[in-house]
């Protein structure tokens, strides 16, 4: 699970993929979790890292985790 | 180039409208030249081409006899103008008007009116007739297409495709038809404008992309820059766009002005698919009007295009700045009578 390595991310949450033109808009935890992404933790180490931040149910926020996660991939933005 | 001579250019394609001709982006960026003054003649076939009224870019504009008028018409007029204006250069930036400007193009050279274009050859492979043929010899993905001249001849291609189609003009237009009934208006409409063929291409689903890029003539590519369509009008137009680092793209630019020895402005026009395969729509052989986005993102291909025209060196650019967006806008001009009655009247503003 590698961020392609040109892709923009700023402060703000404007992501830009400047291969596609394609740009998004993150919440903060979308920030958070792209950031986290970037810095090459896995999706398990996400996990525990929100869990120890955050008060959430484990089911859920694995569940919200794989949806974003496969929103990230439909849109080009991981490495193949 | 000393600055301090001036360079009188004429230019076409001051069609500044919802379906803009690229005269004035083209002149803007000649204008941000720091090598060259230059005096701006626009040559206008319509009246109310709004380039004709914009004196802070086009300093003075003569109306031309329209292509189908033949090369003749066009050369005596141009002379005409010669003799009052002495025009170094003209950029001819209109589909339509480039057959006769080819042909023209050592006649123009012996009375001292320089030009940088695509010659017969290169003009004629890739049209869009001749584009499926241009696919399989450069080893390029085309949509499937056919030339049709009938009403019973598009019945019977269209028995054989699937919806929705696109339909093409000769030179411009495309439309993209649902049903038989759509087709056959759109086949009505698009020969009305632009005569016979219209070409049938299939629809390929994906995203508009673009690239613009300047060839030399003897292969070497000396500029590209890839745009993604952000904002598209319904008659296809790019209203918005951004500056994209797609390495595929300039790669295929290259391919073509390498093999094809392209001479001049070309934009090709692109389809991504979901699956990252790109399809080639059309070559257009000229400089876009969407031009004055790679000149803000580092790359005055108008001028560079220029300088070739002159014999003058010019240096490929290397880069360009990715995720520069251009927004398009439109704005009225009040313009007093007497300046129309003058154009229409004397030929010339």
């Amino acid at each position: 699970m590698i961020i392609k390595g040109n892709i923009a991310l700023s402060d703000n949450g404007f992501v830009f993929n400047p291969t596609t033109g394609d740009s998004f808009t993150l919440n903060s935890t979308g920030r958070e979790v792209l950031l986290l992404i970037k810095e090459g933790k896995s999706l398990n180490q996400i996990k525990e890292l929100l869990i120890e931040k955050y008060e959430v149910d484990r089911i859920i926020l694995e569940r919200y985790l794989e949806d974003f996660v496969n929103e990230l991939n439909s849109n080009n933005l991981f490495e193949e | 180039m000393n600055k301090q001579q001036k360079i009188h250019l004429a230019v076409t394609g001051l069609n500044n409208i919802d379906s803009p001709g690229p005269g004035i982006p083209v002149i803007r960026g000649i204008r941000e030249s720091n090598e060259f003054d230059v005096k701006i003649i626009g040559l206008a076939y319509e009246h109310l081409e709004p380039g004709i009224y914009m004196k802070d870019l086009v300093d003075k504009t003569y109306m031309i006899p329209y292509p189908t008028e033949g090369k003749e018409a066009l050369f005596n007029r141009l002379l005409e103008i010669h003799k009052k204006e002495r025009l170094d250069v003209i950029i001819p930036n209109f589909d339509a008007e480039l057959y006769s400007f080819i042909k023209l193009e050592k006649i123009l050279a012996r009375v001292g009116i320089k030009t940088y274009l695509p010659s017969l050859e290169q003009f004629e492979e890739r049209n869009k007739s001749n584009l499926p043929a241009f696919g399989v010899k450069y080893g390029i993905n085309v949509p499937e297409s056919t030339e049709v001249f009938s009403i019973s001849d598009l019945d019977n291609t269209l028995k054989s495709m699937e919806y929705p189609v696109m339909l093409k003009g000769k030179f411009y237009d495309a439309y993209k038809a649902y049903s038989l009934d759509q087709a056959f208006d759109f086949f009505g409409k698009l020969s009305l404008k632009w005569g016979y063929p219209i070409i049938v291409q299939k629809f390929i689903n994906g995203t508009e992309v673009n690239v613009v890029t300047l060839g030399d003539g003897k292969g070497k590519m000396l500029a590209a820059v890839p745009m993604r369509k952000q904002y598209i009008t319904e008659k296809g137009k790019a209203w918005g766009g951004i500056t994209i680092d797609d390495q595929t793209m300039i790669g295929l630019a290259r391919k073509i002005v390498s093999e094809t020895k392209w001479r001049g402005g070309m934009e090709l026009e692109l389809i991504r698919t979901s699956e990252n395969t790109f399809y080639l729509l059309e070559i257009n052989p000229r400089i876009p009007a969407w031009v004055y986005l790679a000149v803000g993102a580092g790359q005055n291909i108008p001028e560079a295009l220029l300088k070739l025209a002159l014999g003058l060196e010019v240096k490929p650019y290397e880069s360009y700045e990715t995720g520069k967006m251009f927004v398009r806008y439109s704005y009225d001009m009040i313009i007093d009578l007497h300046q129309f009655s003058k154009l229409t009247t004397s030929g010339e503003l």
